[in-house]
């Protein structure tokens, strides 16, 4: 019978379990904030493109559950953290690392700007050298400035 | 039969697409008139056949015609019909069909509407505009037919994604569509000109109403898609940074810059290259996005399709488009020759670094989007890009922006002095700093997120009404108002849509730092606190829907005694999906929704219950519908209504009329 109910509990526990459930969640109010905090940037493995804080699946419960009590047992957030990546991978962190091939990405917005604004500065500047040298008709609006002002 | 008609007109639409294609280019080249001219009724007819396919395969849906292999896999016959209809483009195959569905309606309308453009161009475009039909109609006909019928019928289809049943999302589809393939004629136009060698202000005066109805279109898009998640997904979310949501986005920042640098085109004649760049760019993006969402490269919450042949036939698509324009761009945009000069500070100036900006901002979203392909492929790490990081480097570009837009509305053209651009502007600036203190004050403690969004919004939509009021003149106030009321409409539709930015900014802003949050069990009967109201879980009642089971609860919102609203949040479960749905219960009000969602039984006989109060939130959207009317407002502007190119007979090349 208490089998029966176990596999029951696993089975059904996708449908049963909706985001951080009551029950999972902390007595001490400090405590349970840093645990929102930290889910907010695990990935739910197991779902698309979900954090496990929002996530309904049965993984984002344990996981749910896990940050708590290792928190619980001391650990400071970045701690809670690295135990959570030591055992799943980089692939669970919703904000990538800036190390290694990642310093291309954290990089890039910066630095597309920064290589944006250098563009529109040499043209700013080009086309103001351009707007001293060029005279300010060109020589067929000259000629029909001619021709009108002749009629 | 009708099924084998539609089947039929499909090809029959490639075959003309095919004629449209080739015949105007070479009479174009050629100079002969009469090939030029087959152009216009290609377009149409190719519109129309599409037109006949597509209602085909949705007469195959309302009828539940489960000899067709995508209504079985998508449509059930206790499905409602609305459901049935949207049914039609609510998967891959059907969604493809709409994509050139549009396509050709776009190419149609060009060809009805474009009276006055000269001949050439104009075969050019529909050229254009019919290359791209052929290659996804032959991505359809080959890879993705709706069409394919079954040897062995079932008795009923497997259903649809009971997600997806929803009116909301429903009409998301063909409004994202209308964006993403309006960007189409964008592309069409640059690439005609990069042809002729030729782009003034006649051109870009052709180009804006297409981009600005293509944008209008994906900025209605986006916000339904947003709205949806907001009271589907059962939290009250509404954005993700999800991949799909970030393919939409892209074309939509590259379209409003496209937008932006158009009226420099058009007003100047400055610009024109990094216009013509632009264009092909907003549409590689559409590209991309569709490639993206329709590939399931990048699984995400959306996507359907998981086929790589597909994916890899759009990557193709991709890559002989852009490839083929970048070159053609590389060859010949060295002849747009610019000529207005402009001064430092001057609203050229401004547009230019509002193109630059949303321009990075979108290719942010591209990089971050990206990024665990390229980091899987290339370093062979697996890893994750989310809202973290999008939330860390895209929202500083925006601000930036908006603190700009209302300078760079009162700037004018050629040479502006800042000292006398921003005196009018001192009240704003005073109303927005004004306004941010206080919310600081009246929060404590909290995150500076709440007064920043209020500053920012406060200031566009002050800088709106500064904008507006600075062109009404001067003299009493009856004078002030008449001419306010002949403002030509695209001065309307700037500061309509400006001052719809800063409303969604603040929104979005209120919403993320003001939310409050109850999450606990409730037993039925039992109250708690929620902010200053008391909410009351009066009773949980099972109830039938036509094609779902639902739990339903009956919640009691007061405050201070008196009943503020009695909500019905449901949980329905779809058994031909098997899946379950939250329906959140939903007050709305100007100043906050309630967002109550009751969820299972718990162990002790109470209901986990999730409620929120969540403040200013319709505002986002409210500021995305001003977006989209700034848009429509401006669309209308007499200067497109009246014959585009009449006030330019040289340089159009047009006849009188």
């Amino acid at each position: 019978m208490r089998r029966l109910a176990l596999i029951l509990a696993l089975v059904l526990a996708p449908l049963a379990a909706q985001a951080v459930l009551p029950s999972e969640m902390l007595k001490d109010p400090a405590l349970e904030a840093r645990a929102e905090k930290i889910s907010q940037g695990l990935r739910c493995l197991v779902c698309r493109n979900e954090n496990i804080d929002d996530s309904d699946a049965a993984l984002a419960h344990d996981l749910r559950v896990l940050v708590r009590q290792r928190l619980l047992a001391g650990d400071t957030d970045k701690q809670v953290v690295q135990y959570i990546v030591n055992r799943y991978g980089e692939y669970v962190l919703l904000k990538p690392r800036a190390n290694g091939a990642n310093l291309i990405l954290w990089g890039s917005a910066p630095g597309m700007l920064i290589f944006g604004l250098g563009l529109v500065a040499v043209y700013l500047r080009r086309r103001k050298r351009q707007g001293e040298e060029t005279p300010a008709l060109s020589a067929e609006d000259e000629a029909r400035l001619a021709q009108i002002l002749k009629e | 039969m009708v099924t084998e008609l539609g089947h039929f007109a499909l090809v029959l639409a490639l075959a003309v697409a095919v004629l449209q294609m080739v015949i105007p280019l070479i009479g174009a080249q050629k100079g002969w008139t009469g090939w030029m001219a087959v152009a216009e009724p290609a377009a149409t007819t190719q519109f129309l056949l599409i037109a006949y396919a597509f209602f085909a395969l949705m007469w195959a849906y309302v009828t539940d015609d489960f000899s067709l292999r995508v209504v079985v896999e998508n449509s059930h016959t206790l499905k409602p019909l609305l459901y049935k209809i949207a049914g039609t483009w609510g998967n891959h195959e059907g969604s493809m069909l709409l994509w050139v569905l549009i396509l050709s309606g776009f190419g149609a309308a060009a060809a009805v509407f474009g009276g006055n453009l000269p001949p050439r161009l104009k075969a050019r475009v529909l050229a254009v505009q019919a290359s791209i039909g052929v290659a996804f109609l032959i991505f359809i006909l080959f890879t993705s037919n709706p069409f394919v019928r079954l040897a062995f019928p079932p008795m009923n289809g497997q259903g649809m994604n009971p997600l997806l049943q929803d009116p909301g999302l429903a009409f998301h589809p063909p409004f994202l569509y209308l964006g993403y393939v309006g960007l189409s004629m964008a592309f069409s136009f640059a690439i005609a000109a990069l042809i002729e060698g030729r782009v003034d202000a006649a051109w870009a005066r052709w180009v804006r109403p297409w981009t600005l109805a293509a944008w209008m279109f994906l900025t209605i898009g986006i916000a339904m898609g947003s709205w949806w998640s907001y009271y589907v997904l059962g939290w009250g979310g509404f954005w993700f940074w999800d991949p799909v949501e970030n393919a939409s986005l892209m074309p939509w920042l590259f379209a409003a810059a496209l937008l932006h640098s158009a009226i420099v085109v058009e007003k100047r004649e400055a610009l024109k290259s990094w216009t013509i760049l632009l264009a092909i760019l907003a549409f590689g993006f559409s590209l991309i996005g569709t490639f993206l969402v329709r590939s399931g490269v990048i699984t995400s919450v959306h996507a359907f399709a998981d086929d790589p042949q597909r994916g890899i036939y759009i990557l193709a698509i991709l890559g002989v488009f852009m490839g083929g324009a970048l070159t053609l761009y590389a060859a010949r945009a060295g002849a747009m020759e610019a000529k207005g000069l402009f001064g430092v500070v001057s609203r050229e100036t401004a547009l230019i670094l509002n193109n630059v900006l949303l321009a990075v901002a979108s290719l942010v979203v591209f990089v971050g989007t990206v990024w665990p392909l390229i980091a899987q492929m290339a370093f062979d790490r697996k890893l994750s890009v989310g809202p973290p990081y999008f939330n860390l480097v895209f929202p500083p570009l925006m601000i930036a922006l908006a603190v700009m837009i209302p300078f760079g509305t009162l700037m004018p053209w050629k040479r502006a002095r800042l000292a006398r651009v921003a005196r009018p502007l001192w009240a704003a600036v005073a109303l927005a700093v004004a306004l941010g203190a206080l919310a600081w004050a009246m929060q404590t403690g909290r995150s500076a997120l709440g007064p920043v969004g209020l500053g920012l919004g406060a200031w566009l939509v002050a800088g709106s009404v500064v904008d507006l009021l600075s062109r009404s003149g001067r003299g009493p106030v009856g004078a002030r108002l008449g001419r306010l009321a002949r403002l030509p409409r695209a001065d309307w539709g700037r500061a309509v849509a400006h001052g719809g930015l800063g409303i969604a900014i603040f929104g979005v802003c209120a919403v993320l730092a003001w939310q409050v949050e109850v999450i606990r069990v409730t037993k039925v009967g039992e109250s708690f606190a929620l902010g200053p109201y008391t909410v009351t879980l009066n009773d949980v009642h099972k109830a039938q829907g036509p094609n779902y089971r639902a739990t339903v609860a009956d919640v009691k919102v007061s405050r201070a005694g008196a009943l503020v609203t009695e909500l019905h949040p449901e949980k329905r479960f779809y058994p031909v999906a098997g899946m379950p749905t939250t329906n959140a219960g939903i007050s709305r009000g100007i100043f906050r929704d309630l967002y109550i969602v009751v969820g299972d039984e718990q162990a002790d006989g109470g209901y986990d219950t999730r409620s929120y109060i969540k403040p200013f939130a319709d505002w986002i959207w409210l500021g995305a519908i001003l977006m989209g009317l700034g848009g429509l407002l401006s669309l209308t502007d007499r200067r497109y209504r009246v014959a585009a190119g009449a006030r330019k007979p040289e340089a159009a090349q047009v006849a009188a009329e």
